[in-house]
């Protein structure tokens, strides 16, 4: 009996621990094989000529990844230019301002803005946003546009970005201990100047982890983007321009492309690509925050 | 003196206006849907199986996206909870507790769940293509219980964090082992598990890049784990893409039973969370 | 020359004018007075202060005294309002300063937290250099002058005895520097405001002993010019330090007079057996 439960015991603290390191290789794994796959693209045609030229022509085995790496930047750009101020006042509201009740009421909504799949936001910008841009916005600046653009893949993304850039920042915003603004309010200063002068300085480094995690889940962000900034392979060149992200090329074009193997490599460098740019924004930025963490809780 | 106080008036009423617009945003999503969506919402929708000529406008229903998300997250659910629970009770009970193994280990979940579904799908295929399995519900799984399951093992850590120290402590004292001392905590942290799932089950369910290749896409219902399996959230993306305007309308009712589905989830979340108060946003 | 509501520049240009070269607080002040009546406190239904009425002395130290959990730091935060930003807290009763009801309706937060400095238990230098954290008052009300805040600076990181050890690296951020001269510098960023009174809450229990004596010394120079309130928690600091003590204990005023009275001469038996150390 007593032998059978100290087996038990080991062996389960193996199986953790397996489990455990298991998580930790997953990660190489994914990146491993995914530039397995992108190797031969890579040795054929260069890494610098794929990432900077222009030219995207599957058929003739040319692959300029630089329109898709532009589209993916700007329209995270344009998400996030939209989503900050207004997450930056909200959180600040919650934060400073709101009485706990505001805080609880509040709380449904960024759980389910979190909680809503990217193939809704999808659907409502494709009903919403396409049409507003391209029957009241886009009209005053240009002739003619769709709708589906670069505009409305931003703020798509920026109503989807919202939900995380809030909880990080309200959680960076709690970090700052209540001693260093309750001295900027004894001194007489109002609260916004409090927010101004000795919060927002001070969670300076928590803002910005914050924002370059947002923008990296913009960066990745599929379905959403996909079906409403109309994926037409060229450089963006204006905000109501159609434009084609990186996770857009591969979902659309992934497994019907097995018969052409540099386009299938060719992909897999888009999720390669994708990958790491993640990582490391991801890494960057937890870091960060898990350094704003330590040093105020521990 | 007078412009401090403009300036303290004028920001806190952006500050109002600007959190009135968040919520504002998400009354309206639901709304949209629900308006676009609510018309052509029948019984038929979710109980039946897309007839012939159901992507021409004719009879049937989404019942075969309905039943395989619920397959593919069911089965992803039990990968995931034999993959995240001994991991969390590992690093919280048998690590010390500033063990680097366990920070490590939960930074790399951080990264994981930063990872987005489109390449998590990439991966999976390759994965697939090199094991030489065709899109299926079990390649589905797979590649949905790699995504749920990083946001299972932050959720179920911060619970298990917040337990205290005294209940293991008690009961290692008591004489038992460490595997019988997590069977108890295990039941102890239920509420805690129940949102952890709940939140899982939410992303898993909404997943579209994930199970774009890995799953495949059919009419049936799927009989066994090699065969594909339709999805609600590539029901909508697909309908949507048709020209034919009754096949898009069904698209907004798809969406409609998929938004009630994630309230759904999302309450129920919070009520498991509110037993564990913690007054965070 | 300054009354309660003059407005702040006014006063400024005075100081600089004349009054700079005399020495640094060099103000005719007139009487600060700060009394409380019927002051109940109540946070979250329960009742931690229990009608306090107080007659705070002009130009000295009074000192609160009493077991922990008594309620001192309670009242001290009630002198300044910071209890507005507790939305648990209720507060009844009348806090007089100046002739004024702070606690009226339509006295302003800000003007009452200008005439309180308060110096917290522990230093907590804002986010900034060594020059904005003294700057950082002025600032905020309204002064803008190079000049002027320079002048302001040097004089008050010398007041408070830091300009010499600080003068090369001003511009360098106020969290390098040691704790006590941290506490010192949140004393010269509190003066820069131009207090009536100071407050102190422990402002010395997070202290190595030879910094404690520092900041003694700079509350005996203090209440020269300005009404000191101190709570603390060692008998002896008030007896070094204090003119006037107040006893508190279970949110109550147990017994109040001066230094000498209050501690040969008690007259109540809780303060007798507080004295003689049979609780703390």
């Amino acid at each position: 009996m007593k032998q059978i439960r100290a087996i038990k015991e080991r062996t389960a603290r193996y199986v953790m621990l397996g489990l455990a390191i298991f998580a930790l290789v997953l990660l190489v794994v994914i990146g491993i094989s995914l530039l397995i796959k992108a190797l031969p693209i890579i040795r054929e045609k260069g890494m610098i000529t794929l990432l900077t030229s222009s030219d995207w022509r599957p058929l003739k085995n040319e692959f300029g990844f630089l329109p898709f790496i532009l589209s993916t930047l700007y329209v995270s750009l344009i998400a996030i230019a939209i989503a900050l101020p207004l997450s930056l006042l909200a959180s600040v509201y919650l934060n400073t301002y709101a009485s706990g009740k505001v805080r609880k009421m509040f709380q449904p909504f960024i759980d389910v803005l979190s909680g809503i799949p990217s193939v809704i936001y999808g659907v409502w910008g494709t009903l919403a946003i396409v049409p507003l841009i391209a029957n009241h916005i886009a009209p005053h600046f240009i002739e003619f546009s769709s709708g589906y653009s670069m505009l409305a893949g931003g703020v798509v993304l920026a109503v989807m970005i919202l939900p995380l850039l809030i909880s990080i920042l309200v959680e960076v915003f709690q970090s700052i201990p209540r001693e260093m603004t309750d001295a900027s309010l004894q001194l007489g200063a109002t609260k916004w100047q409090t927010v101004k002068q000795v919060l927002l300085r001070k969670s300076f480094p928590g803002i910005m982890a914050a924002v370059v995690l947002s923008v990296s889940r913009a960066f990745g962000e599929t379905i959403a983007v996909l079906m409403v900034c109309g994926n037409i392979t060229q450089m963006p060149s204006g905000l109501f321009d159609a434009c084609y992200p990186l996770p857009a090329l591969i979902a659309n074009n992934y497994g019907e492309m097995m018969s052409m193997p540099s386009y299938e490599s060719a992909l897999m460098l888009a999720a390669f690509l994708l990958f790491i740019i993640v990582l490391v924004f991801n890494a960057l930025s937890r870091l960060t925050l898990v350094q704003i963490e330590r040093r105020y809780h521990l | 003196m007078k412009l401090k106080n403009i300036e303290e008036t004028f920001f806190k009423a952006l500050m109002i206006a600007s959190t009135l617009a968040i919520a504002g945003v998400l009354l309206m999503i639901i709304g949209t849907i629900v308006y676009k969506g609510l018309p052509s919402l029948t019984w038929d929708m979710v109980t039946k199986l897309p007839g012939g000529g159901f992507y021409l406008g004719k009879e049937g229903g989404v019942l075969n996206a309905i039943v395989g998300s619920i397959y593919i997250v069911a089965g992803s659910l039990v990968l995931s909870l034999f993959m995240s629970i001994p991991v969390v009770m590992y690093i919280n009970f048998y690590l010390p507790k500033k063990s680097w193994f366990a920070s490590v280990v939960r930074f790399s979940f951080d990264i994981l769940f930063g990872i987005p579904s489109i390449v998590y799908g990439a991966f999976g295929f390759a994965l697939m293509v090199y094991l030489g399995v065709r899109a299926s519900l079990m390649g589905g799984i797979i590649t949905i219980a790699m995504l749920i399951t990083p946001i299972m093992m932050r959720s179920l850590d911060e619970v298990a964090r917040l337990q205290s120290r005294d209940l293991p402590d008690a009961l290692l004292s008591l004489g038992a082992t460490k595997l019988e001392m997590i069977r108890v905590i295990t039941r102890q942290i239920m509420p805690g598990l129940m949102t952890a799932v709940l939140l899982a089950v939410g992303r898993g369910i909404g997943d579209a890049a994930t199970v774009l290749f890995t799953a495949g896409f059919t009419d049936n219902i799927p009989q066994s784990l090699n065969q594909p399996v339709a999805t609600l959230p590539l029901a909508i993306f697909f309908q949507l893409g048709s020209p034919v305007e009754e096949v898009q309308n069904r698209a907004y009712a798809s969406a409609v039973i998929l938004t009630v589905i994630i309230l759904l989830l999302s309450f129920s979340a919070r009520f498991f969370s509110s037993r564990y108060s913690k007054s965070k946003i | 020359m300054r009354t309660a509501n003059f407005p702040l520049e006014i006063t400024q240009e005075l100081l600089f004018s004349k009054a700079l070269h005399e020495g640094v607080i060099n103000r005719q002040t007139q009487n600060y007075s700060l009394q409380t009546d019927k002051l109940n406190v109540f946070i979250d239904n329960q009742h931690i202060l229990k009608d306090i009425d107080l007659r705070i002395p002009e130009k000295s130290i009074t000192c609160i005294i009493g077991p922990s959990g008594c309620g001192k730091s309670t009242l001290l935060k009630t002198f300044n309002r910071m209890h507005d930003e507790t939305p648990e807290v209720k507060v009844t009763g009348r806090v007089v300063v100046d002739g004024l009801n702070i606690y009226d309706s339509k006295t302003n937060v800000i003007d009452t937290r200008k005439k309180m400095g308060l110096l917290a238990q522990r230093p907590c230098p804002l986010p900034m250099s060594i020059y904005d954290n003294v700057a950082f008052g002025p600032k905020i009300h309204g002064l803008r002058k190079r000049k002027s805040l320079n002048q302001m600076v040097i004089q008050y990181l010398q007041y408070v005895g830091l300009w010499e050890e600080v003068k090369g690296r001003i511009r360098t951020p106020a969290s390098r520097l040691s704790i006590g001269q941290q506490q010192r510098l949140c004393l010269a960023r509190g003066l820069a405001v131009e207090p009536h009174f100071i407050l102190g809450d422990e402002a010395t229990s997070a202290l190595d002993p030879i910094s404690t004596k520092k900041i003694e010394e700079l509350f005996l120079k203090l209440k020269e010019k300005y009404t000191v309130v101190l709570v603390t928690h060692t008998l002896r600091q008030a007896r070094r330090i204090a003119d006037y003590v107040v006893f508190m204990y279970m949110g109550k005023v147990i017994e109040a007079g001066t230094t000498e009275q209050f501690f040969n001469h008690p007259t109540k038996q809780l303060t007798k057996e507080y004295l003689s150390g049979s609780f703390s």
